[in-house]
């Protein structure tokens, strides 16, 4: 099988360029592999100062809501990092049965504040690493505002078309847990199945190949997708996860109460425990247990949350900067 | 004189704000020279997707010197007062200006520097653009609206030196993204600067651009017998996205033709930017798509259009879901859903709102000759398809899903009323004719005008957040070209009767200025307090026409005529009421008048009842001999009270009669 995308220009560790003599494409074999992918990218924001970090351990809805990205955004510390996150919709859920839709899926995600000027040569040369050459594939900045209610935060950007397709969100953060930020940080995240689907040239997610010794995304993350769209829709409990929420809501201004060994608040547990209740609400709302006029009272409850972890991040920032 | 060359490059500015973009810059600017008083020639501003750019011809190098003046101490004043000023101004006594006893020095002010007040101009106008969003980035404080890399400003060829929060001016700038080269380079004038950026595959001038797409699209689809399906908004969009737009021509599976074409085009158009294309001729869509590449890809597209097509592809399969997934339930099944949407804090849920259209339509039915139980059940089932994931998709399709969800299903009325229903949406859009519809879709608008001016949510100004104009609009609209005879007030509820009518007044009067009415004609028809749309309209055009011939001047001047002295009169006494008579020994122009009144009364009810308003005029131009003959002969102020109250109410009924067909009394000229 013949797919109609790959990487024209740099090649990346293991693969040939051959061309396809119908439509000079790559063939399949030739582009990344979902591993390789990642591999690519972390060598290429290695290189260009990020620390490459590991998954945050909490279930979040996307690769921003890691501390990595959410807290280090505040502050007036420069900071660049680079990771991949699993993000869970479960709302998304399809059983296994839609090529586009998954409940848990990852995220690449790239922060670098303050934003170097030519943030967005940086971009488009991690496009090119991973085989997308934008002198051949219409590369296009079209506007897009972010913004994320549950955590009081948007920037002002674009997403990142590549022949008419979304392949990466591109976020200026201006303002987090309701904050103005001190230093601009400008935020990246690629879909990482959606652009391998691309970059392969496949039309299902589960067809993706995984590595180049054949294992295919459907081996790793069929069942997964099957039991977890299962659990989400009908075996999650509605009054466990509705209590959960409760003792979620009441720990995170018990846990900022507490200080720390140098006096500072307990910012990062407190801040865990929001990232808990935004994904019980999620569970909640996939189980249809969420009202319509409940529901910006729900997200009103995680945003309260958050901002108060922010403003108590940035102050335990200050008590850490006078410890030195 | 010299030319300025200014250009903000920054970023991808979003598409929409780039037009307003252009015209701010062009009026700050404008303004800022004026306010140094810095004549210049022609001005013109350019918005692209990285760019902003200026570039004025005709400028003085240097403002024009002025003598200043500046008021000093009175004659009187202390001598201390005197000596202060000198000290301050650095004059002598006998320099100083004496005038109306106060003293004056004026000094000549040498004019500023161009280069300086540009400068100044600069950086007052990117401080403070009107970006409707704007953000800091990197460490800086500056906003804009996405990261400023540089700015060219250049006077008369050389570089004005400055610096905004870290970007210094020069000469430099750059091309296209990604075709041709990358490196940076100068340029010395405007002409050198359009010239340059051409070659370096950036078109500055969007009507270029436009002009580009829509050329090279329709070329493209003419190519293959097609026909691009025209969308000037989409148009306008595309332009602000590409430096070097190039149309490419893709297909698309025939298959998913059998979709809605407003679902494919809306898909195309939201989703993807692309323009649809039909067959030359035919109503239906062509399998084919047009995307507008930024880029002159180097295989010709190939490339680029399997990535769009294949894209397009996904979005119509998540369309098909919809589609598939919608028609399993029937709209009235939906209408439970309708419980949990609020229509407004105040106003309730859909779910009411729809209860209220219904009872509405339900009212209106049989004055649109409409079955009632057809509007009713349209009505029903209008707003249901909110519900539907279509909708949920693409708000705009409102009204159309649920038309395609009810065909089969429900009379095809009444598809064609929840299809419709919505309409006329704004003045390029079409007006429903089937009485259902027609029923359906002034129920739906009335609703929103009651409900909102109950709750004292009536437009202001400028302030129209729920489209209420367009809502009235639409009713008239509705009206007036389906010749609908109605009494609107009938239509609603005694507690905002009174508001509403006068708010449809007042939108009834811009659209008969609009067509060219002359307002004191409008406000003439208006002061009988009519709510029939149609009488109005008529009774606007028939005046208009009446009074733009001979005997149309004629019925004026005999109306003035008697209507002037009951004016003067009224201001020394309350007018007397009741029927005149004929009295004893009343000359005969009187006597004349009254007999020509009678005759021309019943006349005139008639006709104006009838609608025949020409007639009713014709009737009341009768009136002008008489009147004049009892002005040149009888004089009204007779001394005996008895008589002169008579001659009076005479006048008085005259007026009433005129005022049948409208009030005279308003028409200037």
């Amino acid at each position: 099988m013949t797919g109609p995308y790959g990487p024209p220009a740099r090649v990346p560790v293991g693969a040939r360029a051959v061309f396809n003599s119908a439509y000079g494409l790559m063939s399949q074999n030739d582009s990344l592999s979902f591993q390789d992918l990642i591999l690519t990218l972390h060598a290429y924001w290695s290189e260009r100062g990020c620390l490459i970090l590991q998954p945050h351990d909490v279930e979040v809805g996307a690769g921003t809501l890691h501390p990595a990205t959410v807290l280090r955004a505040l502050g007036k510390k420069p900071w660049r990092a680079a990771y991949v996150q699993p993000s869970r919709r479960p709302g998304d859920g399809r059983y296994g049965e839609n090529p586009n839709r998954l409940q848990h899926y990852y995220q690449y995600q790239v922060i670098l504040k303050p934003n170097p000027i030519d943030m967005q040569a940086l971009y488009l040369g991690s496009l090119k690493a991973i085989g997308l050459d934008p002198t051949v594939h219409d590369v296009r900045f079209v506007e897009d505002d972010w913004e994320n209610p549950t955590v009081g935060a948007w920037g002002l950007g674009w997403e990142v078309w590549c022949d008419g397709m979304e392949v990466s969100q591109y976020t200026y953060f201006q303002q987090v847990g309701g904050l103005d930020v001190d230093l601009v940080a400008g935020e990246l995240t690629y879909g990482l199945e959606r652009l391998a689907m691309y970059v392969q040239g496949v039309d299902s997610i589960y067809d993706l190949r995984f590595n180049s010794a054949g294992v295919l995304y459907r081996e790793v993350f069929l069942e997964n997708e099957r039991q977890g769209s299962a659990f989400n829709f009908e075996a999650a409990d509605v009054a466990t996860l509705k209590r959960q929420f409760e003792d979620m809501e009441r720990q995170v201004p018990r846990i900022l109460a507490h200080q720390g060994p140098q006096g500072q608040p307990l910012v990062l547990p407190a801040y865990d425990h929001v990232l808990k209740a935004s994904h019980l609400f999620n569970l909640m709302d996939a189980r249809g247990a969420i009202a319509v006029a409940e529901r910006q009272s729900y997200i009103g409850r995680i945003r309260d949350l958050a901002k108060m972890c922010a403003q108590k991040y940035v102050e335990a920032e200050a008590i850490e900067a006078a410890h030195g | 004189m010299a030319e300025w060359l200014l250009e903000l490059f920054s970023e991808e500015i979003p598409s929409r704000m780039q037009g307003q973009a252009a015209a701010d810059l062009d009026r700050l600017v404008r303004a800022g020279l004026a306010g140094e008083g810095v004549a210049f020639g022609e001005l013109r501003t350019f918005a692209g997707p990285r760019r902003l750019t200026l570039v004025v011809d005709g400028l003085v190098l240097r403002q024009p010197d002025r003598v200043e003046e500046r008021k000093g101490p009175k004659i009187n004043a202390p001598d201390a007062a005197l000596a202060g000023f000198l000290r301050s101004t650095g004059l002598t006594k006998d320099q100083l200006v004496e005038r109306d006893g106060v003293f004056y020095a004026s000094a000549q002010v040498r004019g500023r520097e161009t280069a300086e007040i540009i400068a100044e101009i600069v950086d007052k106008t990117v401080r403070g653009f009107p970006w409707p969003k704007s953000m800091r980035w990197g460490g800086g404080s500056l906003r804009w609206v996405r990261p400023l890399h540089r700015i060219i400003c250049l006077l008369d060829g050389q570089i004005v030196p400055f610096a905004i929060d870290g970007v210094a001016s020069g000469d430099t700038t750059e091309g296209h993204r990604f075709m041709g080269s990358a490196a940076p380079f100068a340029v010395t004038d405007f002409a050198d600067y359009q010239a340059k950026l051409f070659a370096h595959h950036v078109i500055l001038d969007v009507a270029q651009r436009r002009q580009r797409i829509a050329d090279g699209a329709r070329a493209l689809c003419a190519s293959l017998g097609l026909e691009l399906v025209e969308d000037a908004g989409l148009l306008e969009e595309v332009a602000g996205l590409a430096e070097w737009p190039v149309p490419l021509l893709g297909a698309m599976n025939p298959a998913d033709l059998d979709l809605p074409p407003e679902v494919i085009r809306t898909s195309m158009r939201t989703h993807q930017k692309y323009f649809a294309v039909r067959a030359s001729g035919e109503p239906g869509l062509a399998p084919h798509f047009v995307t507008v590449a930024n880029i002159d890809p180097p295989d010709g597209g190939a490339l680029v259009l399997a990535g769009n097509g294949k894209v397009l592809a996904a979005r119509l399969s998540d369309a098909r879901f919809f589609w598939t997934e919608d028609r399993r339930v029937a709209l009235e099944d939906r209408l439970e859903k309708l419980k949990g949407v609020t229509f407004h804090a105040k106003l309730g849920t859909m779910y009411e709102r729809v209860q209220r259209i219904e009872a509405l339509a339900r009212q209106i039915a049989p004055l649109v000759g409409a079955d009632a139980g057809l509007a009713a059940r349209a009505a029903k089932l209008a707003k249901a398809d909110l519900g539907s994931g279509m909708v949920g998709e693409f708000p705009e399709l409102q009204g159309i899903m649920g038309g395609y969800y009810a065909r089969g299903r429900e009379p095809d009325a009444v598809a064609d009323a929840i299809r419709d229903h919505y309409k006329p949406q704004g003045p390029g859009d079409s007006v429903p004719t089937a009485p259902v519809s027609v029923a359906v879709a002034l129920a739906d608008k009335i609703d929103m005008l009651t409900g909102f001016f109950a709750i004292g949510e009536k437009p202001t100004g400028s302030k129209d957040p729920f489209a209420l104009r367009r809502a009235a609009l639409g009713v008239i609209r509705l009206i007036r070209e389906n010749g609908l005879r109605l009494s609107l007030g009938g239509l609603f509820p005694d507690e905002v009767r009174g508001a509403l009518l006068d708010f449809y007044a007042d939108r009834l009067k811009v659209v008969l200025r609009e067509d060219g009415q002359r307002h004191d004609l409008v406000d003439a028809v208006f002061a009988l307090g009519d709510d029939d749309i149609v009488r109005i309209v008529n009774r606007v055009d028939a005046l208009s026409a009446f009074l733009a011939t001979e005997a149309g001047t004629s019925l004026l001047a005999g109306y003035r005529r008697a209507v002037n002295i009951l004016k003067a009169e009224e201001k020394k006494a309350p007018l007397p009421s009741g029927l005149a008579g004929h009295l004893p020994m009343a000359p005969a122009p009187e006597t004349q008048l009254l007999e020509a009144l009678l005759t021309a009364r019943p006349i005139v009810e008639v006709a104006a009842a009838d609608e025949r308003f020409s007639d009713a005029m014709n009737a009341l131009t009768g009136l002008r001999g008489p009147v004049d003959a009892f002005f040149d002969d009888v004089l009204v102020n007779d001394p005996d009270a008895a008589i002169r109250e008579n001659r009076l109410k005479l006048l008085l009924q005259i007026k009433d009669t005129f005022h049948l067909v409208a009030d005279f009394s308003l028409i200037s000229g």
